[in-house]
């Protein structure tokens, strides 16, 4: 279980400090500092020492750290880092140094509500908007009854939603969002492709609904039900909380009573049949030691109805460059020194076309004798209306005892960043 | 969303002001604004470290003020000086009673959480009353926090705890109509149980299945919990078992990697107590999905998935055994898991997928970060060693890395060509020229010793195999031991093969001088002694003994033995398994796991039991009155308590780190009853040697977990260690186990020579 729990921003300093069992005090955080924050070097986001382990999270420059004396589970006490950090996020936006010390005695709250003892405890965040406020509560008689619904609502089996729950206009969006990792050898054979997909929800809808979501008729969610040729085949999907798990198991239906706002219905994992929206054709050759000449041309693999926006492609440079020379008919392209390498920049580019770019990267000469590693070249990119798995939303069906009429919107997004690589 | 504004709070400031104006504030302070502000200064310099501890009296001055807010802040300067303050904290008692019976909910849970998080007499005597009231809350949320509280009583006066019944009640709450409530009893229960000195924790069928009719209902959190608790039901049938993991199987779809990994270590542990093939089958392959969904979750998880994923995937090898591909990484993934991602590659590479596997570690031998790239290189070495018809290309795309010039890379390629060369006798050494080409780029220890051994092996191919040695000898003095000692069974290999050669003569000569004459080192000096008299009495017997054919390396001794795995798994998500040592060996205080031997547990897993001995003897289990969940048939697996036990449990807990060592002992030799094959490896004691081994004894490795368990205070483990690596480089070989065979062989060759010519 968790022992203790800090937030160190980049100096070293703590500005969230909780201590949750007496097993630690809290001059551990200096430990933390010394091995993790003024170390360089830093391997890995568990170091042990004696009995006392360290978890950090990094974001934005600030450390969370959980510490914990025992045999933790250590998918858990991550979890929980991303849990707190994906609160602070829904109640204060950013999560930075300024943020949190702008609202430390909130984050306090929040702690001592969201794990007891080192056990984290319900922390859904629409429950706890209820009764940890960033308005001040006075504690009286009224609030008492009041109380006893947050309280039920936090342990029963809908802890995530309220029930009083009432809109004049009952909508729910459902964004499909797939990010393509892409491994491509300098052949042009892909080594790996898979599509990380989630299905994000808001539901603004009154009462308690109850929700069923249907997908692609030809959907294989267990690999072993292979056959269909062009049907779409989920590798595995995972589910929110709310998602009845038993149905999904018997009949594969997915149904749920889903929280009030914003959440993840579910996630998925697709490897088969990946439709790669942008292919690379890239040409590089080295000249000799004094410069490297490239020929890159991008292809948008989609619909011509459909476009690919804010794409950005990112090819390598050696490390000894004085400068390159690009030309584009598209876009802009330009070297950065600093990060070696080319950065084009397309804002819009329809279905169906191609553009290529041609470079002359100049080498100074060096006496280091390591060869050029050669990094892959990287797109990242958005294109909307587009799913590379294939995955549907066939429907959203909303039933509530008062059977209000429900509109329901369905988006899909497929992008990558930092993820879609071509090797040279 | 609203944005705080209270950053202005953050700074250090000094107890007289903020006394001064908390005094300020009793009067004029509409809405309480002036006294909040002073509190939250208060508590943002708690924050920074500054003691606040002197503003105790004026501090809880504010608790009369009806506004919530202020009340917590209030609460956390207690929990935060309450304990150093002893002889004041009578000053609040009267406060936290009112609070216990306030009407509402959230406030009763809010003062028995802290005056729960102070754990000193005074305030536990007053919370005891107050604890029972609350563990039979109307409100679940008051009950779920004071089920919470029992563990922490229990933490701070394990006698009152069991003598008060707050275990019984604990237990009763199991069967609370509330699922928050029964996961928190469960994880109170499960924590009081894993101490070792006093209650004991199982579940029986009943209560388990029970349990499981809350779990659908829990939060993520408290799945989690109960589906820990799990390992707590023993299967006696087989039955049981099976019916068991087909209602938690599905827990595997959840969103939280921490669910879907607990679910996974119930599931591998139930599998040991069935005996339906199909069935494990199934859930071989239902288990392989999510666990590469979990992939794509943070780096963190992905890094404690991929640590269990190389454990799991040698236990059950079906699980993702075709799936190779996902474990490539990527260019940007961070290094540690890189690393993780490498071993699990090794691992899964066969015949049918070495081309891809190969492509992949030579695209990494070319990237920056030199740790990863050695790993890779040594990867590609044992890839050729692993998979037979993978070997030309490997070999080849070593000899292209050898070329490149770059240092590290030629160090771990010859490395790993020595071990080439004692797999496939007779194959490769037509590249012996090509590394000896490089001879001056070696500066390491490992990497130059794995030369000599390779240009004293072969040294009757090699032409100019006496100039290179005499080259290689001229610093003898100043080598590391390892590279000494490689240096001197070259030499006489030299000799024997050269005998006619003016050079190696006089090479042996000078090196057996050194040896016997100028070295401090036992096993140096006595090896010397050795080999010098074997070429006195008899040269050409020597060359028998020294030039014996070695026994082909093979990739066997990588695998972890199969009853630690079983017992390791039982840690499966947790800090065990992510450095692949059982949590009692590295962590204070820590419960052992065990499969526990019923008739359903299966014959394998049986045979390979690996039994961990408790400080404490086993109890004789007592029975508790009163309601619960307690089947008339099965008893005695209801949770127990034995009131003898707390006594024997405190006395033995203090010396308890000379019981723990004797444990060790005894189970090498419960593990060397069992299982022949362990016999031959008498020399790795620690079960997990060999999988650290796979890639190499590199004291360097940064991420490796064990190079920062090692700094633990817990001596024996690193005086076994060091036995071990001492032992390791003693020997010429790589091959641990033959290597101590050829060894022996040729002291009793020894013995015999020297009987006859004395």
């Amino acid at each position: 279980m968790i022992s203790a729990f800090f937030i160190f921003n980049q100096k070293g300093e703590v500005i969230i400090s909780r201590l949750l069992r007496p097993d630690l005090k809290r001059s551990i955080a200096d430990v933390f500092r010394i091995q993790v924050v003024s170390n360089s070097d830093v391997r890995s986001p568990i170091i042990t020492l004696g009995s006392t382990s360290f978890f950090h999270v990094r974001v934005n420059n600030l450390y969370v750290v959980a510490i914990t004396k025992n045999n933790a589970n250590a998918a858990m006490v991550f979890e929980f880092c991303y849990r707190f950090i994906s609160i602070c996020k829904s109640y204060f936006g950013k999560v930075d140094e300024e943020s949190v010390k702008n609202n430390f005695v909130l984050i306090y709250e929040l702690i001592d509500e969201i794990v007891d003892f080192g056990y984290p405890q319900n922390s859904e965040i629409d429950t706890l908007k209820t009764f940890i406020m960033t308005e001040s509560i006075v504690s009286s008689a009224t609030a008492a009854e009041e109380s006893s619904k947050i309280t039920t609502q936090a342990t029963g089996a809908t802890s995530w939603r309220r029930t009083d729950v009432k809109y004049k206009k009952n909508e729910a969006f459902v964004d499909v969002v797939e990010t393509v990792n892409l491994s491509m050898s300098a052949k042009g054979n892909v080594l790996r492709a898979d599509v990380d997909g989630h299905i994000l929800m808001r539901a603004y809808l009154s009462g308690i609904p109850e929700c069923k979501f249907g997908l692609n008729d030809k959907l294989v969610i267990d690999k072993s039900e292979k056959g269909l040729g062009d049907a779409v085949e989920l590798d595995d999907c995972r589910f929110h909380q709310c998602v009845r798990l038993n149905e999904f198991d018997s009949t594969r239906t997915i149904s749920f009573i889903p929280p009030d706002g914003e959440f993840e219905l579910m996630s998925y994992r697709s490897t088969s049949n990946v439709k790669l929206p942008i292919k690379v054709l890239a040409t590089v050759n080295e000249i000799g030691t004094i410069g490297v000449s490239y020929i890159v041309t991008i292809k948008t693999n989609f619909d011509a109805k459909l476009s690919a926006s804010n794409l950005v492609v990112r090819i390598p440079t050696p490390l000894n460059t004085t400068n390159v020379e690009c030309k584009v008919p598209n876009g802009k392209a330009k070297y950065v020194p600093a990060e070696n390498v080319v950065v084009w920049k397309i804002q819009r580019m329809q279905g169906g076309s191609e553009v290529t770019l041609s470079a002359h990267a100049t080498l100074t000469s060096t006496t280091s004798k390591q060869v050029w590693a050669r990094p892959p070249i990287d797109v990242d990119f958005q294109v909307l209306m587009f799913t590379a798995s294939g995955l549907i939303v066939r429907f959203l069906k909303v039933f509530e005892k008062s059977s209000y009429q429900s509109v329901k919107w369905v988006r899909y997004l497929t992008k990558a960043s930092g993820s879609y690589q071509i090797r040279l | 969303m609203s944005q705080g504004q209270d950053a202005k709070l953050f700074q250090r400031g000094k107890i007289q002001e903020f006394r001064a104006e908390l005094l300020a504030a009793e009067s004029k302070d509409k809405k309480f604004t002036k006294r909040k502000t002073v509190l939250k200064k208060i508590v943002a310099n708690i924050t920074m470290g500054n003691d606040m501890s002197p503003l105790f009296t004026d501090v809880v001055q504010c608790l009369g003020t009806p506004l919530l807010e202020i009340k917590k802040m209030v609460y956390l300067f207690l929990v935060s000086y309450g304990r150093s303050k002893p002889d004041q904290i009578h000053l609040v008692i009267p406060s936290f009673l009112q609070d216990c019976n306030d009407r509402n909910p959230v406030i009763r849970a809010l003062a028995i959480r802290t005056m729960s998080y102070i754990p000193i007499p005074v305030v536990t005597e007053a919370m005891t009353d107050q604890l029972r009231h609350c563990l039979k809350d109307k409100d679940p949320y008051v009950r779920k926090t004071a089920a919470i509280c029992v563990a922490k009583l229990y933490a701070t006066d394990p006698k009152k705890a069991e003598r008060g019944g707050f275990v019984e009640m604990l237990r009763d709450l199991l069967v609370d109509p509330n699922p928050t409530v029964v996961s928190n009893a469960v994880a109170a229960l499960s924590e009081i149980g894993d101490r070792n000195d006093g209650v004991t924790f199982k579940l029986n069928f009943h209560v388990a299945n029970k349990l499981l009719t809350a779990l659908g209902e829990s939060s993520e959190w408290g799945q989690i919990y109960i589906l820990d608790s799990l390992l707590r039901f023993v299967p006696d049938d087989t039955k049981d078992a099976e019916m068991l993991a087909e209602r938690i199987i599905i827990q595997m779809q959840h969103a939280n990697s921490a669910v879907v990994l607990t679910t996974i270590k119930i599931l591998l542990y139930l599998m040991n107590y069935m005996d339906n093939r199909k069935l494990v089958d199934h859930i071989c392959k239902k288990m392989g999905p999510p666990l590469v969904t979990i992939l794509s979750s943070g780096p963190e998880v992905q890094y404690v998935a991929l640590r269990n994923i190389l454990l799991i995937i040698q236990r059950r090898p079906t699980v993702l055994r075709n799936d190779v591909k996902v474990f490539f990484c990527k260019y940007n993934d961070p290094i540690y898991l890189k690393l993780a991602k490498l071993e699990i590659m090794y691992r899964l590479a066969r015949e049918e997928n070495a081309r891809e596997v190969l492509a992949e570690l030579e695209e990494y031998a070319s990237e920056v970060d030199i740790d990863f790239v050695r790993k890779a290189v040594r990867s590609i070495g044992r890839l050729a060693i692993k998979v037979k018809p993978a070997a030309d290309s490997c070999i080849q795309s070593l000899l292209k890395l050898i070329e490149t010039k770059v240092t590290y890379v030629v160090q771990e390629a010859i490395i790993v060509t020595k071990d080439i060369f004692r797999r496939y006798p007779g194959q490769y050494e037509g590249i012996i020229p090509t590394l000896c080409e490089n001879l001056d780029l070696l500066d390491e220890p490992e990497a130059k010793a794995a030369m000599i051994w390779i240009i004293g092996q072969f040294a009757n191919r090699i032409d100019n195999a006496d100039e290179l040695m005499d080259d290689l000898v001229y610093s003898f003095l100043e080598e590391s031991t390892e590279v000494q000692l490689a240096l001197l069974t070259a030499s006489v290999k030299l000799f024997i093969y050269k005998s006619s050669s003016e050079t190696a003569k006089q090479l042996v000569h000078k090196v057996l001088k050194w040896t016997t004459e100028e070295i401090d080192n036992p096993d140096l000096r006595d090896r010397g002694f050795m080999y010098w008299r074997l070429l006195a009495i008899n040269p050409a017997v020597a060359g028998e003994i020294v030039l014996v054919e070695k026994p082909a390396i093979t990739t066997d001794s990588d695998r972890m033995d199969r009853g630690a795995l079983d017992q390791l798994l039982l840690h499966t998500g947790t800090l065990g398994s992510i450095y692949h040592k059982n949590p009692e060996t590295f962590i204070r205080g820590a419960a052992g796991r065990q499969l526990i031997d019923t008739p359903a547990l299966n014959q394998t897993s049986r045979q390979m039991l690996v039994i961990v001995t408790h400080p404490n003897a086993p109890r004789a289990p007592v029975k508790v009155s009163g309601p619960g969940p307690l089947e008339p048939h099965r008893e005695k697996q209801a949770p127990v308590r034995s009131d003898t036990m707390v006594e024997t449990g405190n006395l033995l807990g203090e010396g308890n780190e000379p019981n723990v060592i004797e444990d060790e002992e005894e189970e090498g030799e419960e593990e060397e009853a069992l299982s022949p094959h362990v016999k031959l490896e008498q020399v790795s004691q620690d079960p997990y040697a060999d999988l650290d081994g796979v890639f190499g004894s590199h004291g360097d490795q940064v991420d490796e977990p064990q190079s920062a368990v090692s700094q633990a205070s817990i001596e024996d483990e690193l005086e076994r260690a060091q036995r071990q690596r001492q032992q390791t480089s003693t020997g010429s070989e790589p091959a641990k186990p033959k290597r101590n065979g050829t060894f022996r062989q040729s002291i009793a060759a020894f013995n015999q020579i020297s009987q006859l010519g004395l």
